[in-house]
């Protein structure tokens, strides 16, 4: 971003004004049911840069996604739901009386604080990442083995926020749209646009951070894990300490995802961490190109208003469409649509019609290298 | 003694569902490295065949022989799901090999699609379509070779296909005339109804082991005695074996590689459909009635070790015993006066749920001591 205003480089300098301008106008421009949804999906667009950030960089695909958005978007519940249940009787959310409980369980007191539960809403997911992480990768567990036991995980924390009912209100999960902050009502209008404008600087900001991560030499060892982890090993890396980090980090970027989700949806709930949506979430980066930080980004958002316009207008097919979309994607496009358009998809497509520009020539090879980095 | 009995019988019984359905996938991912996603959906599959088979043979026609469906039911659930399997592998799968998260990815969209398939195609259609794919896939097998190697050998392709659908059209319309629970499409759960020697239970020591379940286990010792003797006895076994173990050098030899790959899933996916007259006899079905096992499967094979058919069995009963031991809260009764504390966690996992919860747990801390499984494939590979 900031490369482009030291370069001159004006195609760039205007998409990102095209941008700013666009985030800037949209709450004026789309009815609010529209900006409501374009906000989650962005929300889900930050989930979806961790993914590919893990997937795509460093070749871990982790099914489990879920159980780090739905802990951030918790953690920003439960804070919601403290912040404004003073008045209620014993001053604990109303759910409670529902199972008889009179107190407050003790993990719970923290989210009174609202500093707290800033740091939490990426700390508890990126640490529990890290945690689980660390207890699979130093096993050497990989590949298909990594996938599988996430799923589990991701079974493991569904079964256990669906059960507790008495800890954090089980199946019906915590509703956000009633809840104050700042004196106003988190369902309002008002406060859906600054969610918006605030979800649109946070996937800016992840992006950011991304491309800071996977460009230089730390990025390097994250492709080199992803190509050929066992020669990395021998080199004398330890590959468990940066699948450790960059799963923590993708576990953080997923909490602070589920926790914007949250409050522009209304409500968390034990859905969040369903097997289907986990494996959605993997979807929207390999449409949108694995490897490609604006990929997953342009993936999440575009599926997702795809998805709402075909359940809107078609309820039945949509599981079709994405049944197709999977199988379409690894067979057909397994760079995904960026990584066509960056690789040598249009060239070929022009061959086929007889438009072709230049043939391959040396000098690419040394390009090659940089290309997978760039985002 | 009666506990011990009793709790003993639950695990088993737990197990052996899992077992079954695990079966299949440990063929398709210890065998072939092939992670199929849409295993779950096979076992509905199966399921749905059950169901239809039921009805069928309630008609009046097959009113007497009724109580025999079962015995119908599984032959077929076998070939459903293991036709559907074979479709799926020459489709899709094939091109995917080598790459197992690809494969993942790719198999999970098939099964959303089987799921709405199921949702949205009323059950004798696709009764129809199955058994025009059936016989497209079998008469050529039965043709004389000369007949498929000769100069007509498209036109009698193309005759054979045309038989093929018009065999499936004649079944769906018929089916859907004759049964009308059948003739329209339905996302709701549907229930199999166990025959009548099938309800109730057998005395044994003051115990009362439920029929439905003894059959389950009864079917679970075949199929696990019937794929043991397949791979380690029959010519067809030995050579999926070789495949399994040097794909290059069985190619070499002259073993046909590409009709192994086949057998094998086919196999893998029949025996998927099996499990699904099991879990059909156990509650409703419904098209999200594999999602439910899918997972605890993968647990199996991996806690069982890659590979290994004797990890497989011992893992699913040591899942199945673990789960009624902790979800019955059987510690309890077992250890009456246990300190509070220690009951007060005991009832905290008591319940179905919560005791999958400890038992993934329990996995997960045993991979870190083992972490290739039970039995581990020995090798001296740097990629284990």
């Amino acid at each position: 971003m900031f490369q482009a205003f030291q370069q001159r480089r004006w195609p760039l300098i205007i998409l990102w004004v095209v941008i700013v301008a666009a985030i800037v106008a949209a709450p004026a421009v789309l009815p609010v049911f529209r900006l409501n949804l374009l906000g989650r999906f962005l929300s889900l667009a930050i989930v979806a840069l961790g993914i590919d950030l893990i997937w795509g960089f460093t070749g871990l695909l982790s099914l489990g996604q879920g159980i780090f958005f739905a802990l951030g978007g918790y953690v920003a519940a439960m804070y919601l739901q403290l912040n404004s249940s003073g008045d209620l009787p014993n001053g604990i959310p109303e759910f409670f009386s529902l199972y008889g409980v009179n107190r407050l369980p003790a993990f719970w007191e923290p989210f009174h604080s609202p500093l707290f539960t800033l740091v939490a809403i990426w700390l508890v997911p990126a640490v529990l990442a890290a945690v689980l992480g660390n207890l699979v990768f130093r096993n050497r567990i990989k590949g298909v083995y990594f996938s599988i036991l996430t799923q589990a995980a991701l079974l493991v924390f569904f079964n256990f926020f669906n059960g507790q009912q008495k800890l954090i209100n089980g199946t019906n999960g915590l509703k956000t749209d009633v809840t104050q902050l700042f004196g106003q009502m988190v369902g309002s209008p008002e406060m859906q646009r600054g969610f918006f404008w605030l979800t649109s600087v946070v996937v800016i900001l992840a992006w950011l951070l991304l491309r800071w991560v996977v460009r230089g030499r730390f990025g390097d060892v994250l492709i080199a894990i992803r190509d050929d982890e066992p020669r990395l090993r021998f080199a004398g890396y330890n590959p468990t300490l940066f699948k450790t980090i960059v799963f923590a980090i993708a576990g953080g970027l997923a909490g602070i995802g589920g926790a914007l989700y949250t409050v522009q949806s209304g409500i968390v709930s034990p859905q969040y961490m369903t097997v289907p949506f986990s494996i959605e979430m993997v979807i929207w980066v390999a449409v949108g190109g694995r490897g490609t930080l604006v990929g997953a980004i342009l993936g999440a958002v575009v599926i997702n208003y795809a998805k709402s316009l075909v359940s809107e207008a078609l309820p039945q097919s949509w599981l079709f469409i994405q049944g197709g979309l999977f199988i379409l994607v690894v067979t057909a496009l397994p760079e995904g649509v960026i990584g066509w358009f960056r690789g040598d998809g249009p060239r070929n497509w022009l061959n086929r019609f007889g438009i072709s520009r230049r043939s391959e020539t040396y000098p690419r090879l040394d390009l090659e290298g940089q290309e997978e980095v760039q985002s | 003694m009666q506990l011990l009995l009793e709790s003993l019988f639950n695990g088993v019984a737990i197990g052996s569902v899992l077992l079954m359905a695990a079966l299949g996938l440990a063929i398709v991912f210890g065998l072939m490295g092939v992670i199929n996603l849409a295993h779950g959906e096979l076992i509905m599959l199966g399921a749905y065949t059950t169901y239809v088979v039921q009805l069928i043979f309630k008609l009046p026609a097959l009113q007497p022989v009724y109580n025999a469906y079962v015995l119908v039911a599984l032959p077929l659930a076998f070939i459903v799901s293991g036709v559907v399997g074979i479709l799926l592998e020459r489709t899709v799968i094939r091109r995917l090999y080598g790459n197992p998260l690809e494969t993942l990815l790719a198999t999970w969209g098939v099964s959303l699609i089987l799921q709405q398939f199921v949702r949205s195609v009323p059950l004798a259609h696709a009764a129809g379509l199955i058994l025009a794919l059936v016989l497209g896939f079998g008469l050529p097998l039965l043709l004389p070779s000369s007949l498929l190697a000769g100069p007509r050998a498209r036109l009698v392709r193309a005759g054979s296909w045309a038989i093929s659908a018009l065999g499936g059209v004649l079944l769906a319309g018929g089916l859907a005339s004759q049964i009308t629970r059948i003739a329209r499409a339905t996302s709701r759960n549907v229930d199999v109804t166990a025959p009548k020697w099938m309800r109730g239970g057998i005395e044994f020591i003051d115990i009362t082991f439920p029929v439905p379940r003894l059959v389950i286990i009864v079917i679970t010792i075949v199929a696990v005695v019937g794929v043991t003797w397949f791979l380690n006895k029959s010519v067809w076994g030995m050579r999926i074996r070789a495949v399994t173990q040097n794909r290059s050098m069985s190619d070499c030899l002259g073993i046909p590689t590409d009709t192994v790959d086949v057998l094998t899933f086919g196999i893998g996916s029949g025996l998927a459909g099996v499990a699904g007259v099991a879990v059909s006899l156990l509650g409703s079905v419904g098209p999200n009635v594999g999602g439910s096992y899918i997972v605890g499967c993968f647990m199996v094979v991996v806690l069982g070790g890659v590979g290994n058919l004797l990890g497989t069995v011992l893992a699913s009963f040591a899942i199945g015993m673990l789960t009624d031991l902790i979800g019955a809260g059987r510690l309890l009764t077992i250890w009456p006066d246990m300190p509070a504390p220690l009951a007060g966690a005991v009832n905290f996992f008591a319940t179905t749920s919560m005791a999958q919860v400890m038992v993934f747990a329990l996995i997960v801390v045993f991979l870190q001591f083992r972490p290739a499984g039970l039995f581990p494939q020995k090798g001296r590979m740097v990629e284990a």
